[in-house]
């Protein structure tokens, strides 16, 4: 997030787009809630209808995939209305010109035909985001799981920085991340293209650096997505270290997922539970869980926070660090003699810019919002305030829109989209073996509009039949209108609804994330 | 000379005598406020720090120069050169009279601490004035709901003294407005929409009306399973394992045994709030299939549990054997958005330091 969770409660517009978030982050909503009985106008963009939606002042339940039409209308009627912040764009952007240039054929009318909502209510929510003072931006995995995540994500940005929303209190533009530390896996360098810190592996003078600190030489060149490395998997890809994800239930395809698993030479999973990824390891090492462990996390806003051992583990479980340490050192990789996770974080924050600042003793309280570049640095709560790091231009991007990956046919006439529910998290490893989940939410089920539900022949509680491209699953049906005509939704927790196997039509060129949010589909009794 | 806006504040600050004390405040503050900050401890029961001041328990009643009757200090609102006093013998027995009716309609003044973070109030302050001194007896208020078979709310409404923090922080915190008031006086209670069980309300489980109860009428279920476990609750603080938020909670625990979960008031992401899955769903953490030992597949095709060293061993022979054969760009890491930074930093490494490429992701992309 570009801003701190407490400017949530301060936004004059909050524009909300792909994100359920009273389910996915609801502590997070209750900022919103309380934004919206201090005044604030909300529109939300959702094919269903959440409860954010029905709280929401516009609701516009556009059709699955056709966001970068909604936000170039969106962009066309702040340019028309000149509802722009020309200073911001002089002074802290460029680009700008041919961004409106491009903008001129992109009128709500275009856009309705695409986003099958009215081109009046396109209309109105470029016209309340570009009035808002401020206006902020909250989206969730609904923007980023497209072959087009990307593109959306730029969108976004365009809007931010033609109406200069960027760097004010109760602005910006605000992902909410959706796992507890999946922001921390980044900033760690967990990722193809970064080492820690998001210094790039592609510039020489990063990766010389990492070289000297690791005593190896180290490739200046990106690695592979784990997209690619599942597709090379039994051709250039023969080993996986796999720590803590279920990749099997998880990620899209299910079926090429566990087959690429398979023709694995050497496979080592790390977890709580003997998942069904673990099940196809050579070798499985039992982590020690929350409140076993302690060690460090970022969240959505950047806030370095610390977890602390409460308990002693179960069995002989071991830290993560210390297994992965264990296994570096039995190769003979140097600089893996740790004594504890203090250890750990201590070097990371050695190697890592925006960590510079930190410690291990400096987070006990976990006030610190990173960047934090020195010891004497306050920390970041809000990013882009006054310029963008190191005076930088904020550069509007000419996106066009371009259709799903697959999109609806004869064969595959309903949309499918996933998500999650409160009560369940996931591949459920977790809130499937807490108590008394299961009395609020005992299986998953598929939403399906009335309408559909009567042409189609489904009966609320019935069994249905539910094919894509990739597959077939059986799953109970829900009637509700919570799904706007011709779109079907479930979540991918539960195993005996593996909907995965139904998705994966394609993903994002830049980004290799799945377009787990679009699927064609077809739907019939079972 | 020039006076800066600072200094010109300051020369015009408001002050008022507090327990013939001269303490200044700032516009807007209750007399409740200015008195917690002396830490003067006047009691309450109706008042949470995060909720609007209700002025319900009175218990909180203060003597201000000029006014006849005692007020509520978390409803008034202090002024400049008011005289307030917090503890007149008058005003004192006053809040134990008070108490001794309280809890003449309440089954039990003692309730588990596991109940919920507030639970002890009442019980810390009957103790205080001494007030178990059955003076009144007579009728009960509230009706329990033990038929609501949600396991996780506890809805013990003999023990209601209609503080409506639960209505409220249900209302104000959370905006579900899943709970609400029925009647008046001893007719009073709690309910849902047409008086259904939680699960058919608007209630999400947050728990949150649990974590405010000053009286354990609502409880933490889940926790109280382990009311008779033998030892003393321990809280560790700690930050919730679910989504990116980055909740901060309390883990209760007895001995080796994690008992529940209590959301850290203070902590800075949530201030107190939780979700359904931060406060009820820990319990994964000490379910019987969790892995307790090293597992390795054999010459059956099967995995068996082994000893570390063997496992530990036969990863890392992999790895070099894979290297060996195939090249050092043969080995990917893929890391968890679910462990901490300790776990994702040593991943890339395993894989840098390990094999100098830079073939490492994490499950964002999923």
């Amino acid at each position: 997030m570009s801003n701190p969770l407490k400017d949530m409660e301060k936004p004059d517009v909050i524009f909300a787009i792909g994100t359920n978030m009273t389910e996915c982050h609801p502590v997070a909503a209750t900022r919103l809630k309380k934004a919206l009985t201090q005044g604030a106008t909300m529109v939300v963009v959702d094919p269903r209808k959440t409860r954010l939606a029905k709280m929401a002042h516009l609701h516009l339940p556009i059709r699955l995939g056709s966001d970068v039409a909604l936000l170039l209308a969106m962009a066309h009627v702040i340019q028309r209305e000149e509802l722009y912040d020309l200073e911001f764009i002089a002074d802290r952007t460029t680009g700008g010109k041919a961004f409106v240039e491009h903008l001129k054929p992109f009128t709500p009318e275009w856009a309705a035909e695409i986003c099958e909502v009215p081109a009046e209510d396109i209309e109105q929510a470029g016209l309340i985001y570009g009035r808002g003072a401020p206006s902020a931006i909250y989206y969730t995995l609904g923007i980023t799981e497209h072959i087009c995540g990307v593109d959306n994500v730029q969108s976004l940005c365009n809007l931010a920085l033609m109406t200069g929303n960027l760097g004010l209190e109760g602005g910006g533009i605000n992902p909410m991340r959706g796992q507890n530390n999946i922001q921390g896996a980044g900033d760690c360098g967990a990722v193809p293209a970064n080492f820690p810190g998001f210094q790039p592996c592609d510039n020489p003078e990063f990766a010389e650096k990492f070289s000297k600190l690791y005593q190896r030489e180290i490739d200046a060149e990106r690695g592979i997505t784990k997209v690619t490395a599942l597709n090379e998997s039994g051709k250039s890809i023969h080993a996986m270290l796999i720590d803590g994800e279920n990749t099997v239930v998880t990620d899209p395809d299910k079926n090429h997922c566990e087959h690429a698993l398979k023709s694995l030479e050497h496979l080592v999973v790390i977890d709580l539970f003997l998942t069904e990824t673990a099940e196809l390891a050579d070798v499985v090492f039992p982590a020690t869980a929350f409140g076993e462990t302690d060690g460090v996390q970022a969240n959505t806003e950047r806030r370095v926070q610390r977890l602390r051992q409460a308990v002693p583990p179960v069995g002989e479980a071991k830290p993560d660090w210390w297994i992965i340490s264990e296994i570096s050192k039995r190769m003979g990789t140097p600089g893996f003699e740790y004594d504890s996770a203090k250890d750990v974080f201590n070097e990371l924050c050695s190697v890592s810019p925006i960590y510079a600042g930190l410690d291990w003793d400096r987070i006990e309280h976990g006030e610190y919002h990173w960047p934090v570049p020195d010891k004497d640095h306050p920390g970041t709560p809000r990013l882009h305030e006054g310029e963008f790091k190191g005076g930088m231009k904020g550069v509007f991007k000419i996106i066009n829109y371009r259709d799903p990956a697959e999109v609806i046919s004869d064969d595959f006439p309903l949309w499918l989209t996933t998500g999650r529910r409160l009560q369940a998290y996931h591949s459920r490893t977790q809130t499937g073996r807490s108590a008394g989940i299961e009395y609020l939410l005992s299986e998953e089920s598929l939403e399906v509009h009335p309408d559909d539900a009567e042409e189609l022949g489904l009966v609320h509680g019935g069994m249905a039949k539910m094919s894509s491209a990739r597959g077939e699953i059986e799953v109970p049906v829900k009637v509700t209108d919570m799904s706007p005509k011709g779109t079907v939704f479930t979540s991918f927790s539960f195993a005996n609804v593996p909907v995965n196997i139904l998705t994966g039509g394609g993903y994002d060129p830049v980004t290799q994330t799945a377009e787990l949010k679009v699927c064609p589909v077809k739907v019939v009794p079972a | 000379m020039t006076v800066s806006p600072e200094h010109y504040t300051e020369v015009n600050q408001l002050t008022m005598t507090l327990d013939g004390e001269p303490v200044s405040f700032t516009e807007g503050e209750t007399i409740y406020e200015v008195a917690e900050r002396h830490r003067r401890e006047v009691p309450t029961l109706c008042y949470d720090e995060r909720l609007e001041a209700f002025g319900a328990c009175r218990l909180c009643v203060v003597e201000v120069e000029g006014i006849r009757n005692p007020v509520a200090s978390c409803t008034t609102k202090a002024t400049d050169g008011m005289v307030v006093k917090t503890q007149t013998e008058g005003i004192e027995k006053h809040r134990k009279t008070l108490l001794e009716m309280v809890v003449s309609e309440n089954r039990n003044v003692d309730v588990d601490e596991l109940s919920g973070y507030s639970s002890q109030e009442m019980t810390n302050l009957v103790d205080r004035y001494q007030a178990r001194t059955g003076r009144f007896q007579g009728k009960k208020s509230g009706k329990s709901n033990t038929d609501d078979k949600n396991p996780f709310i506890l809805r013990d409404y003999d023990n209601c003294i209609s503080c409506y923090r639960c209505v409220r922080v249900c209302a104000e915190r959370e905006g579900d407005y899943a709970i609400n008031v029925m009647n008046r006086g001893f007719h009073t209670q709690i309910i849902t929409e047409f008086n259904n069980d939680l699960r058919d309300s608007d209630c999400t489980f947050c728990g949150q009306c649990v974590q405010t109860c000053p009286t354990g009428a609502l409880g933490d279920k889940k926790a109280l399973r382990d009311a008779d476990t033998p030892g003393e609750v321990k809280k560790t603080r700690s930050v919730c394992p679910y989504c990116g938020v980055g909740c901060a909670v309390d883990l209760l625990s007895k001995g080796d045994k994690i008992v529940g979960v209590q959301p850290a008031m203070d902590g800075p992401a949530n201030e107190g709030a939780l979700c359904i899955k931060g406060q009820f769903a820990f319990d994964f953490i000490q379910n019987a299939d969790r892995l307790k030992k090293p597992m390795v597949r054999r010459d059956d095709g099967q995995l068996h549990e082994c000893e570390w060293d063997e496992a530990l061993d036969r990863a890392a022979e992999g790895f070099k054997k894979v290297r060996e054969k195939h090249g050092r760009h043969s080995v990917y890491g893929i890391a968890s958005g679910r462990a901490p930074h300790e776990a994702a930093y040593t991943m890339q490494k395993f894989m840098r330091a390990g094999f100098g490429t830079n073939y490492i992701d994490n499950c964002s992309r999923a």
